[in-house]
C-alpha cells in the first residue's frame, strides 16, 4: 500500500481558516472537492427547476392554435432564459459536480490540485447563473435565443439590458469553467495514487481528461465573442453591425466554433459514466476499453471540424458545406463504436436491472434516435429543408434530454449512496423511470412531426393548421408530466436524505476506488488505497482468485 | 512541477482566445477598403521600434530566471527591474499610438479596422499589463528577500507566461503591421 500525496500542506492559513462544524458557513467557505461537488449539484437542480418552469409556460402559450396567453416579448425572453439556463447553469454545473465529486475518489487523491481554485470556479457559476436572472429584475432578460445572433442581439433590435447581463453573465461561468478545467488535467495527471497508470486509469476520469481539454480549446472562442458583443453594445463597436462593416456571419461562425464541440462538452463526461454502470451492472469487464479511449479523442477532435453544419442556411457555398456535411458524418462513428461497446459489455452478462441501469438502457435507445436524427442535418437539402423548425427542437432534446439528462440521472442514482450515505427508495424511482421515460418521448416524439409539417421554433403562436393543435396538446401534456416527475425525482431525493437506508460501503458490488471508502467519505478522503493493478482494482482486491 | 504544467494549459487557453481575436481581424481585413484604411492610419516605424522594446524584456526575463538558478538574487533583481522598466516603455508606446490614432478620429466605433484592431492590440496589452503586475510582486519578493533559497518554480512559471505574451505580440505584429505592407 502506498502512501497517498496531499495536495497541499494541512496547515490552515492563520486567520483565514474556518474550523468545522459551522453550518452554512462551512459550506460557504468549503475547499473540500466533495462539499464543491455537491454544491455543484445542488445549484443544477435549483436552475434545473427556474429553466423548467419558464419552458412549462411557452409550452403553455403553445398548447392551443392563435393563443394569447404570453405576450411575444416574454415569450422570446422566456425561451432565451430556458436554452442559456439549461445549458451553461444546469447541464454543466451538473456535469462538473460529478467531475469534482468524483475525479479526486477516482484516482485515490484527497483533493484536487487546486482546492481553493476549485471553490473559486464554483463560485464564478454560481454568481453567474445569479447575474443571469438579475436581468429579469434590471429592465428584462436576454431575448435573441440561447445562441444569441446577430443582429438581433445588436443594440437596434435589443435594447433591454438582457444581452448585456447575457455576456457579462457567461464570461464570468466561462472563466470559471476553463479554470476548473485546468484544474482538473493537473489533478488527472498529476495526483494519482502511485501504482495507477494511465492505462488503468477508469473510463469515466479518462473522459474527463479528454474532456477538460475540449473545454480550453472551445471555450475561449465563446469568451472572445462575448467580449467583442460587449465592445458593440457598450462601446458602438462594429464587430456584428452590418451598418458599419461588421458581419453578422462573424458572430455565427465565433459562438458554433465554440458551441458545436459544447455539445460534446455536454456528452463525453456523460460517455464516461455509461462505461462506468455498465460493466458493474452487466457483471463483466468494460468491452474495448481502448476503443472508449480512442474513439472519445476522435470525437474531441473531430468535434473542431463541424461546426459549419450549424450554418448550411446562411449560404456559404457548395464547397464548405460539402466538406462539412462529410465531416458531420464522420463524428457519428466514434459515437457509434462506443454504442456497440457497451451493447457488447451487456451481452452475456449477469444483467441487473437497478434503476441506474435502466437509464443506462433507455439512453442507449433514446440517444440513437437523437443520433440518427442529427446525421439527417448533415445531408445539406434536408437541413435546408428543416432548419429552424420543430424537427430541430426534438433532435436536440433527444441528444440534450436523452444522453446527457438520462446519463445525469443514471450518475445520480448509481453514485448517491456514496455521495448521501443513504440508498432512494427502489420501488419510488423505478415510478420515477417510467414516468419520466414516457413523459419525455411524448413531448418530443411529436416535435419531429410537427417540424416536418412546417412548423417553425421561436413563434409565440402558430395559425390553426390541420394537426398541429392536436400534436402540441400532446406536447405539451408531456412537458408537464416531466414537471411533475422531476417533482418526484426532488420528493425521492430529499427523503431519501432524511430517512433513507443507511448505505455499505459498496453496494453495486463495483470495482473501482471509490467505493473502498466510507459511504458518505470522510473529510480525508483516504488514508490507505488499495493496490492498482488494472482497470478494476477494487474487484481484484476482493476477489484476488479471479483477479483481472 | 504541477505548477508549471497549471501555467502551460492556462497560456494554451489563452492562444485560443487570440486565435479567435486575430481570425476576426483577418475576416475584416479581407473587405476592400480595409487596408487603405490600415496603412494610412499605423506607423510601422515607430511601432516596430516599440515592439524591440517588448522583445527585448523577454530576454532580460531569461537573464533574470538564469541568475536566479546560479543562485546570483543580486542580478536575479537587476534583470527583473530591468523587465518591468522595458515593458512600461512598451505600454507607452501603445498609449502613445492610441492617443495618435483617436486625435485623428481613428476609434473603435469608427470602422471595421478601428474596432478589430483596438480590441487585438488593447487585448494583449491588458495581458502586458497583467504581467508587469505579476513581475512587479515578483521584484517585490525578491527584495523582501523571498528567493535567497532555490527550489521555487515562481520564476519560471511567470515566464512562461511573459514569453507567451512576447510571442502573441510577434503574431499580432506581423499581422496587423506587416503584412499589408508586404501584400498589397
Amino acid at each position: 500500500m502506498k502512501a497517498i500525496r496531499l495536495p497541499e500542506s494541512e496547515k490552515p492559513i492563520p486567520g483565514l481558516s474556518v474550523s468545522t462544524n459551522q453550518g452554512l458557513l462551512q459550506w460557504i467557505s468549503s475547499v473540500d472537492h466533495k462539499q464543491i461537488g455537491i454544491m455543484y449539484l445542488w445549484l443544477s437542480v435549483l436552475f434545473l427547476v427556474m429553466g423548467g418552469c419558464e419552458i412549462l409556460l411557452v409550452r403553455l402559450q403553445l398548447v392551443v392554435p392563435n393563443n394569447d396567453f404570453l405576450d411575444p416579448e416574454v415569450f422570446n425572453q422566456l425561451f432565451t432564459m430556458h436554452g442559456t439556463t439549461m445549458i451553461f447553469f444546469v447541464a454543466m454545473p451538473a456535469i462538473f459536480g460529478f467531475n469534482t465529486y468524483l475525479v479526486p475518489l477516482m484516482i485515490g487523491a484527497n483533493d484536487m490540485a487546486y482546492p481553493r481554485l476549485n471553490a473559486f470556479s464554483f463560485w464564478l457559476t454560481f454568481f453567474g447563473g445569479l447575474m443571469l436572472y438579475f436581468s429579469f429584475l434590471a429592465g428584462g432578460a436576454p431575448d435573441a435565443g440561447w445562441f444569441n445572433y446577430a443582429p438581433l442581439n445588436q443594440y437596434n433590435y435589443s435594447s433591454s439590458p438582457g444581452i448585456d447581463y447575457y455576456c457579462s453573465s457567461l464570461l464570468i461561468a466561462g472563466i470559471g469553467t476553463v479554470s476548473a478545467s485546468a484544474n482538473f488535467i493537473v489533478t488527472i495527471l498529476k495526483y494519482r495514487v502511485g501504482t495507477m497508470s494511465l492505462k488503468h486509469m477508469p473510463l469515466f476520469v479518462w473522459m474527463v481528461l479528454i474532456n477538460s481539454f475540449l473545454i480550453l480549446a472551445a471555450f475561449p472562442a465563446l469568451n472572445a465573442a462575448l467580449a467583442m458583443l460587449l465592445l458593440d453594445r457598450q462601446l458602438h463597436a462594429h464587430f456584428f453591425t452590418a451598418i458599419g462593416g461588421g458581419s453578422a456571419i462573424l458572430w455565427q461562425h465565433l459562438f458554433w466554433l465554440f458551441g458545436h464541440p459544447e455539445v460534446y462538452i455536454v456528452i463525453l463526461p456523460i460517455f464516461g459514466i455509461f462505461s462506468e454502470i455498465f460493466p458493474v451492472y452487466s457483471r463483466k469487464p468494460i468491452f474495448g476499453y481502448n476503443f472508449i479511449i480512442g474513439s472519445g479523442m476522435a470525437i474531441a477532435l473531430l468535434a473542431f471540424g463541424v461546426w459549419i453544419h450549424h450554418m448550411f442556411a446562411t449560404g456559404l457555398g457548395n464547397t464548405v458545406n460539402g466538406f462539412f456535411a462529410a465531416s458531420s458524418m464522420l463524428i457519428g462513428i466514434p459515437t457509434g463504436v462506443k454504442i456497440f461497446n457497451w451493447l457488447a459489455t451487456m451481452y452475456g452478462g449477469a444483467i441487473r436491472f437497478k434503476v441506474a441501469m435502466m437509464f443506462a438502457v433507455a439512453f442507449l435507445v433514446e440517444f440513437t434516435i437523437g443520433g440518427l436524427s442529427g446525421i439527417s442535418f448533415a445531408i445539406i437539402p434536408i437541413d435546408w429543408q428543416l432548419t429552424d423548425t420543430y424537427y430541430v427542437v426534438a433532435h436536440l432534446h433527444y441528444v440534450f434530454i436523452g444522453g446527457t439528462l438520462f446519463g445525469l440521472l443514471s450518475g445520480l442514482f448509481y453514485w448517491f449512496p456514496k455521495i448521501s450515505g443513504r440508498i432512494p427508495d427502489e420501488r419510488l424511482s423505478k415510478w420515477f423511470f417510467w414516468l419520466f421515460v414516457i413523459s419525455f418521448n411524448l413531448t418530443f416524439l411529436v416535435q419531429h412531426a410537427l417540424g416536418a409539417m412546417g412548423m417553425a421554433r421561436r413563434v409565440y403562436t402558430y395559425p390553426d393548421f390541420a394537426g398541429w393543435g392536436t400534436l402540441n396538446l400532446i406536447s405539451t401534456t408531456g412537458g408537464f408530466l416531466m414537471g411533475i416527475s422531476i417533482g418526484l425525482l426532488v420528493y425521492i431525493l430529499v427523503k431519501a436524505i432524511r430517512k433513507g437506508v443507511q448505505a455499505p460501503a459498496d453496494p453495486w458490488d463495483a470495482s473501482t476506488l471509490e467505493w473502498t471508502t466510507s459511504s458518505p467519505p470522510e473529510l480525508k478522503n483516504f488514508d490507505q488505497v488499495i493496490p492498482v493493478n488494472s482497470t478494476r482494482p477494487f474487484r481484484d482486491f476482493k476477489r484476488p482468485d479471479d483477479a483481472d | 512541477m504541477d505548477n508549471k504544467l497549471m501555467i502551460k494549459l492556462i497560456v494554451g487557453t489563452e492562444a485560443m482566445f487570440f486565435l479567435a481575436l486575430i481570425m476576426a481581424f483577418v475576416y475584416f481585413s479581407l473587405v476592400p477598403g480595409f487596408r487603405t484604411h490600415q496603412l494610412v492610419s499605423l506607423d510601422i516605424k515607430s511601432t516596430g521600434v516599440f515592439s524591440l522594446f517588448l522583445f527585448s524584456s523577454s530576454f532580460t526575463y531569461w537573464r533574470a530566471e538564469e541568475n536566479f538558478r546560479k543562485g546570483d538574487v543580486k542580478h536575479l533583481k537587476v534583470w527583473l527591474l530591468l523587465t518591468i522598466l522595458l515593458g512600461v516603455i512598451f505600454l507607452f508606446g501603445q498609449g502613445k499610438e492610441y492617443y495618435d490614432l483617436l486625435n485623428h478620429q481613428v476609434t473603435i466605433s469608427s470602422s471595421t479596422f478601428g474596432t478589430s484592431f483596438f480590441t487585438l492590440t488593447g487585448f494583449h496589452g491588458l495581458h502586458v499589463l497583467i504581467g508587469l503586475i505579476v513581475i512587479a510582486v515578483l521584484t517585490c519578493l525578491a527584495f523582501l528577500g523571498d528567493y535567497d533559497q532555490p527550489g521555487s518554480s515562481l520564476i519560471s512559471m511567470v515566464g512562461i507566461y511573459w514569453h507567451f505574451v512576447d510571442i502573441v505580440w510577434v503574431f499580432v505584429f506581423l499581422i496587423v503591421y506587416v503584412l499589408p505592407f508586404i501584400v498589397r
